[in-house]
């Protein structure tokens, strides 16, 4: 195609912004999304995971995870009798590949995938010396990169293991529930990728979101009641040996 | 680099965060909080007999408190950013307070005190002294030459109310640091109303044991007499500070086996295993129960001079020692364990990295390097300042 001096007029703007945005690395703006209308959580409906990990993936693959670091992963644990508080976990490269076979007959298997539970009350934005963790008006836990100066104190923090320092910007990282497509009416990465189900993203401040009637006819737990952040991934079907 | 693992970590804690680096932070601040106490002993509470280690002491805790902020510079992954912590500090974080806490005790106790105690002394060396030295003296008498009786006893009740707005300083800084640690949840190991205590103690063990031992060397260096008075109080203080510190943390411990909380199977095993040699061995035995042991004998047995100072070197470098222990043991033991219970993983450290051997080696020599220049600058011996006489008397009748 032949380029015309009126095409390079429509062009060069056009890439001018496209490449303000790339200089920025913001993502495009949402503008008809409103903060305060949502609340975000997530329901971990543990009874359909079968620990394939195409969550891991599809979360690596969607944020630029490095290799060796875990927005999300998935544990399997496996529980003989009665020794809930002595299960046997692993959970081999995060599962970003699944699971090799069982080969523990005796007792129960089950799988548990974690991310950040996006606390209402978060230790890790709590401890960080300049707010540059923090959470957002609709419930998720967010690090601005360009402000955070890399002290570690909210990886030592968490009590969920959920953060680690990128090697390449020297900064805190951490799952933002895909905050660049919740805000445009996506599901995350690992929901999206998740084949049975077992992830759904809930937005609490809707009153028809399904979290709702499911939270209301089914025993669900939290990760560590006892840490009282006020975790918001609700876990259904957790044995107690889970931590 | 592969890291070794034992049993099950989240994914992500296989990788330490707080390095060695971090380990010498809370010692260097808990030296300078300990010499500081260890000064205050003469200005405020007057016991004479440790006045001959008064300068020496706030010399050194300058000389540590100007390294205390590098290991964390260095540890940073931006520290091109950690001024931001002076702007826009978050008033909910305990670390955000570091910067402050640490301003006010190094322009508002420490070098106030210093100049005000060294005025008279830096007045007359900017008056008999020439060429470039002189320079560096007037720059300190910051246009201040007033020597006269008066300004001098106003000087005196100045340095005595920092001191005393001092002492509090010290425990604020260093209390601070436990508290850092103190007050993550997430981690058992760590969590405890005990910690700033503990440290505070731990410091003021350090820190006088540290002076001790500068003092002795460098009298010896000096080819001058130890003043036997002058280190069997200081002794006898490191004692009674040592047997209070052991005594809180073998509370914490006490309380910690008799609870027994679902973090306890845990880290019993890691303390019977990983941290066995540094807490154990080391830090327990070695740097306090025999350290404590030692000054105790000086205590109830009759020693020569020559046996008892002998004895104080020993108890001194083991102090030291110990309470380098048991700051790796709370730095480095906090992050050996999964906070899932069920793991544990191995701290690897480098030599020429960024957090390595060897800048933490750098960074632990710096201090005395600027100690040696402090020393030469502004002499902290007693004689010294007779000489500075000497040198008014001199000065006033040329």
């Amino acid at each position: 195609m032949k380029i015309t001096r009126r095409h390079l007029l429509v062009l060069m703007p056009a890439a001018a912004v496209a490449w303000k945005f790339v200089l920025a690395g913001t993502p495009e703006a949402s503008p008809n999304y409103q903060l305060t209308e949502h609340w975000w959580a997530m329901l971990m409906d543990l009874t359909k995971c079968i620990g394939c990990g195409s969550c891991v993936r599809a979360c690596a693959q969607e944020n630029d995870v490095p290799d060796g670091y875990y927005r999300t992963w998935v544990e399997r644990y496996h529980v003989t009798d009665w020794k809930i508080e002595r299960p046997q976990v692993e959970s081999p490269d995060g599962a970003k590949q699944g699971f090799p076979a069982n080969e523990l007959s005796d007792g129960k298997n089950f799988f548990v995938p974690k991310l950040c539970n996006h606390c209402a009350d978060s230790p890790c934005t709590q401890v960080c010396p300049v707010g540059a963790t923090f959470i957002s008006p609709d419930g998720v836990v967010l690090v601005d990169k360009n402000y955070c100066l890399g002290c570690r104190y909210c990886v030592q923090a968490c009590p969920y293991g959920c953060r680690f320092i990128n090697p390449k910007t020297m900064t805190a990282e951490k799952c933002t529930l895909c905050y660049h497509r919740i805000t445009k009416g996506l599901t995350t990465a690992c929901c999206e990728a998740c084949p049975t189900g077992t992830r759904q993203l809930a937005d609490l401040k809707n009153p028809k979101d399904p979290i709702h009637e499911f939270l209301k006819t089914h025993s669900v737990q939290i990760l560590k009641p006892h840490m009282a952040t006020g975790a918001k991934v609700f876990y259904n079907g957790m044995d107690g040996s889970v931590r | 680099m592969q890291i070794p693992v034992e049993g099950f970590m989240y994914p992500n804690e296989v990788e330490l965060q707080w390095s060695i680096l971090i380990v010498l932070y809370p010692f260097i601040t808990g030296l300078v909080a300990g010499a500081f106490i260890l000064a205050s002993l003469e200005r405020v509470f007057r016991v004479q007999a440790v006045k001959p280690t008064y300068r020496l002491a706030l010399l050194t805790a300058l000389a540590f408190l100007l390294v205390a902020p590098l290991p964390l510079q260095l540890h940073l992954g931006h520290p091109e950013r950690s001024f931001e912590m002076y702007l826009t500090p978050h008033r909910s974080s305990a670390m955000a307070m570091f910067g402050f806490v640490y301003l006010w005790y190094l322009m508002a106790v420490l070098l106030l005190e210093i100049w005000l105690d060294y005025r008279r002394d830096i007045v007359l060396k900017s008056q008999t002294s020439t060429g470039f030295p002189r320079f560096i003296y007037r720059v300190l008498t910051l246009g201040s030459d007033n020597i006269s009786e008066r300004s001098l006893q106003i000087d005196e009740r100045v340095g005595y109310f920092i001191t005393l707005i001092g002492i509090p300083s010290a425990f604020l800084l260093h209390g601070y640091v436990g508290f850092i640690f103190g007050s993550v949840k997430a981690n058992p190991w760590w969590s405890s109303p005990l910690m700033p205590i503990v440290f505070i103690f731990s410091a003021m063990v350090s820190g006088i044991a540290a002076v001790m031992l500068l003092y002795m060397l460098s009298t010896r260096l000096r080819g001058r007499e130890i003043d036997m008075r002058c280190v069997d109080t200081i002794a006898q203080y490191l004692m009674y500070t040592f047997i209070i510190d052991f005594s809180l943390e073998m509370l914490d411990l006490l309380q910690r086996i008799y609870e027994a909380d679902e973090s306890f199977r845990s880290l019993d095993f890691m303390v019977h295993t990983r941290l066995w040699t540094s807490q154990v061995i080391v830090q327990i035995l070695l740097g306090t129960v025999t350290p404590i042991t030692l000054l105790a004998l000086t205590q109830f047995l009759k020693f020569s001079a020559t046996a008892r100072k002998r004895i104080y070197a020993v108890a001194g470098v083991l102090t030291v020692i110990g309470i380098f222990a048991m700051r790796w043991n709370v730095v480095i033991g906090g992050q050996l364990f999964s906070k899932s219970f069920l793991g544990y993983t191995t701290y690897k450290m480098g030599f020429a990295t960024r957090e390595g051997l060897l800048p933490a080696i750098a960074l632990m020599i710096l201090p005395f390097i600027i100690l040696w220049v402090l020393v030469k600058l502004l002499p902290p011996w007693p004689d010294a300042a007779l000489s500075a006489s000497g040198a008014t008397a001199a000065h006033g009748t040329s």
